[in-house]
C-alpha cells in the first residue's frame, strides 16, 4: 500500500469553449489531507477546473477522479465526497445562516437526529453562533464567506474546495478566514484544493500548481518552487557603498549594484550569509534587509509577467468587483 | 430518480421566502380584484347577462386562470434568479439528482398557485355565485392540475433563459398573449378564426374551460363552459406531463 493515498487524481484533462482552451492537458495528483493550491492569473483556468472535477462541467478530454470516483461516470459519489466554496457567493441571501445550513444538511441527507448539532458546532467555529436566525442580506462579505466555509464542511466531506475563498475581502479579513479554514482543516482531518492569485494565500499550501493559460507551468512545495529563483535578495546601506562593492567583490566573488543611496546582491541562503558579510566587511553598514523570492517572483521568472500586473492591467477583475458591488446594492 | 428529502427542503425554502416576501401576495391578490372590478364592472354594461349569468360572473373563473399563470410564472423563473445569484450551484452539487431539483420547484410552484387561487374564492360572496363544499373541492382540484401545467411549462422555460432579459420578452410574447387568449377575458367561439386557433393551443384556455364547468354549472356558450370537460382535463393533464418531462431532461444537460 502507498504511504499517501491520493484522493484527487487528474490526467491530461482538457476544456475547451468554442475556439477556446480554457483547460490545456493538465494532470496532477493530491494526496489525502495536503492542501493543494492553483495559483494563476485572471482566466489562467483555475474555475474551469473546479467546475470539472465537482461534476458542474464536463471535460471535453481526459480524466478526474475523486476519491477513487470517475468525475463524469459517478458525478454523485463525487459530489456526496466533497465540499465547496465557490468564487461567488452561492448562499440564499433571502434565508437565515441557520436556514441556509438547513438547507444543505436536507440536500446532503444528513442524519435527522445529527443535524442540529452539526449546525450548532459549525457555526460555533465561524463564529457566527449570534448571528444564526439573521438574514444572509444582513451579513458582511466576510460573515457570508465564514458561513459558506461553514456549509461546506456540514456533511463531512472528505475534500473541500475553495476557489478564491478571500477574494473581495480585506486583508484583516482575509487573516481571519484563513485561522478558519486551517483550523477546520485539522478538525475534520479534510483535504483543501484550492485556488488563489494572492501569493501570500499560497503559502498556506503544502503544495501549489501553477497554472497560466490552462496549462500547468510549474508543480512543487512553495519552498522548492522559490528555489527556482536563484537567491535572495540583501540590500545593505554603508557609510561607504562604493567601497562596499569593491570590498564584497574581493572578499565573496559577488558583484553588488547600487541602488538609490544603498547596495543590493543576490545570494543562496541569505540569512547565513547576512553576519559573514557584515563580519567581513571592514565599512561600517548602517542599516542590512533580506527579502526572500516570493511565489511571484517565480511566476515572473516562468511566464516573464507578474501575476499582479496581470490583475492590474486585467479590467475584468474592476468589472466583476462592480458587477458583485451592483448586485449587493440590488439586494 | 426523484430523492424525497431534497424535494421537501426545496419546497420549504419556497414556502419560506414566499411569506417573506409580502408584496409579492399582495399583488397576485390585487390584480385579480383590479381586473374584476374595473374591467369587469366596466365591461358589464357592455353585455348583457346570458343564460342566468352576468359578464362578472363570466370572467371569475379567468381571473383564477390569470392568478395562477402570473403565480406559477413567477415561482418557476425563480430558477433563473437562483442561477444569477449562484444559490443554483448549491443545488447542482448536491449528491442530488436533476430530476429531484425539477420536481421540488414544480410542487412548491403549484402549492403557492393553488394557495392563491383558494384566497381569490374569497370574492366568490360578491359575485352573487354559489357553490358547495363540493365545488369548493373540485376548484382546488383543478387549481391543482392547471398549476402543475404552468408552473411546468414556466420551469422548460426557465432552465433554457439564461438571462433576465429573457423574462420579459417572455411575459410580453407569452404570458400576455397566454392570458388574452385563453377564454378568461371573451368567449373563445366569439373570436376570429386566426385567433380562435392560437386560443385552441392554449393550455390556459382549457384550466380555465373547466373552472367555468364547475363555478357556472349549468352555463352554456358563449358566457358558460364551451368544451367538454373531460376535453379540458385530458388536454392539461397531457400537457403537464409532457411539460414536466421535458422540463427534467433540459435539466439534465450540461456543458
Ligand atoms: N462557460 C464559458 N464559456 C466560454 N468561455 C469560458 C466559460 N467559462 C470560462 N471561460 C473562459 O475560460 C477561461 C478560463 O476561465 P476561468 O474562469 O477558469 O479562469 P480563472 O483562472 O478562474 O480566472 P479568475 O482568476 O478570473 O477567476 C477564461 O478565458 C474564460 O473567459
Ligand atoms: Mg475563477
Amino acid at each position: 500500500m502507498p504511504v499517501s493515498m491520493s484522493i484527487i487524481t487528474v490526467n491530461n484533462l482538457s476544456k475547451q469553449f468554442k475556439s477556446l482552451t480554457a483547460v490545456d492537458d493538465i494532470s496532477f495528483s493530491v494526496n489525502e489531507g495536503e492542501v493543494f493550491g492553483f495559483l494563476g492569473p485572471n482566466g489562467a483556468g483555475k474555475t474551469t477546473t473546479i467546475n470539472i472535477l465537482c461534476t458542474l462541467l464536463s471535460p471535453t478530454s481526459g480524466t478526474a477522479a475523486i476519491a477513487g470516483h470517475d468525475c463524469v461516470a459517478r458525478p454523485d459519489q463525487v459530489r456526496a465526497s466533497i465540499g465547496l466554496i465557490f468564487q461567488d457567493t452561492t448562499l440564499d441571501t433571502g434565508l437565515t445562516a441557520y436556514e441556509n445550513l438547513k438547507f444543505h444538511a436536507y440536500l446532503y441527507n444528513l442524519d435527522h437526529k445529527l443535524t442540529g448539532r452539526r449546525i450548532d458546532e459549525m457555526l460555533e467555529v465561524v463564529e457566527l453562533t449570534g448571528r444564526k436566525n439573521d438574514l444572509i442580506k444582513n451579513f458582511s462579505g466576510g460573515m457570508k464567506r465564514r458561513l459558506e466555509i461553514a456549509r461546506g464542511l456540514l456533511h463531512y466531506p472528505r475534500v473541500l474546495f475553495l476557489d478564491e475563498p478571500t477574494l473581495g475581502l480585506d486583508p484583516q479579513t482575509r487573516n481571519t478566514i484563513w485561522e478558519f479554514i486551517n483550523t477546520l482543516r485539522k478538525r475534520e482531518k479534510i483535504t483543501v484544493f484550492m485556488t488563489t492569485h494572492y501569493m501570500e494565500e499560497a503559502e498556506n499550501c503544502d503544495r501549489i500548481a501553477i497554472i497560466d493559460h490552462g496549462k500547468i507551468i510549474a508543480e512543487n512545495t512553495p519552498a522548492k518552487l522559490k528555489e527556482m529563483v536563484h537567491g535572495d535578495i540583501v540590500r545593505l546601506v554603508t557609510e561607504d557603498n562604493a567601497r562596499a562593492i569593491a570590498e564584497i567583490r574581493q572578499a565573496f566573488g559577488i558583484t553588488a549594484k547600487e541602488e538609490n543611496g544603498g547596495i543590493f546582491l543576490e545570494v543562496e541562503r541569505g540569512e547565513e550569509f547576512i553576519p559573514k558579510l557584515i563580519h567581513g566587511l571592514p565599512v561600517r553598514t548602517r542599516s542590512v534587509n533580506l527579502q526572500k523570492p516570493t511565489l511571484n517572483d517565480v511566476f515572473l521568472k516562468l511566464t516573464g509577467r507578474t501575476i499582479r500586473d496581470d490583475v492590474l492591467t486585467d479590467d475584468k477583475e474592476t468589472t466583476r468587483e462592480f458587477v458583485r458591488s451592483h448586485r449587493r446594492a440590488q439586494r | 430518480m426523484i430523492q424525497w428529502r431534497p424535494v421537501y427542503v426545496i419546497c420549504m425554502r419556497e414556502f419560506i421566502k414566499f411569506f417573506r416576501e409580502k408584496s409579492r401576495l399582495l399583488g397576485t391578490l390585487a390584480r385579480p380584484v383590479l381586473w374584476l372590478f374595473v374591467v369587469g364592472n366596466g365591461m358589464s354594461s357592455l353585455i348583457k347577462p346570458q343564460a342566468g349569468f352576468s359578464y362578472l360572473q363570466f370572467i371569475f373563473p379567468g381571473m383564477i386562470g390569470m392568478t395562477i399563470l402570473f403565480s406559477s410564472i413567477f415561482s418557476s423563473i425563480s430558477i433563473v434568479w437562483d442561477r444569477e445569484f449562484g444559490f443554483m450551484k448549491e443545488m447542482l452539487v448536491a449528491p442530488i439528482s436533476r430530476t429531484s431539483i425539477v420536481i421540488g420547484k414544480a410542487i412548491s410552484g403549484t402549492f403557492i398557485s393553488v394557495a392563491q387561487a383558494v384566497i381569490i374564492l374569497v370574492l366568490i360572496p360578491f359575485l352573487g355565485i354559489q357553490i358547495t363544499f363540493l365545488q369548493f373541492i373540485e376548484v382546488v382540484g383543478v387549481s391543482v392540475l392547471v398549476s402543475f401545467c404552468i408552473t411546468s411549462m414556466g420551469i422548460l422555460i426557465a432552465a433554457r433563459l439564461t438571462s433576465f432579459d429573457g423574462f420579459n420578452i417572455i411575459m410580453n410574447f407569452l404570458v400576455m398573449p397566454m392570458l388574452f387568449l385563453s377564454g378568461a377575458m371573451y368567449p373563445v367561439t366569439s373570436m376570429p378564426p386566426a385567433l380562435r386557433h392560437l386560443t385552441q393551443i392554449n393550455p390556459l384556455t382549457y384550466g380555465i374551460d373547466a373552472f367555468k364547468h364547475v363555478l357556472l354549472r349549468n352555463g352554456t356558450p358563449p358566457l358558460g363552459p364551451e368544451f367538454p370537460i373531460m376535453l379540458d382535463l385530458a388536454v392539461v393533464t397531457a400537457i403537464s406531463l409532457a411539460m414536466i418531462t421535458l422540463a427534467a431532461l433540459s435539466f439534465r444537460k450540461k456543458e
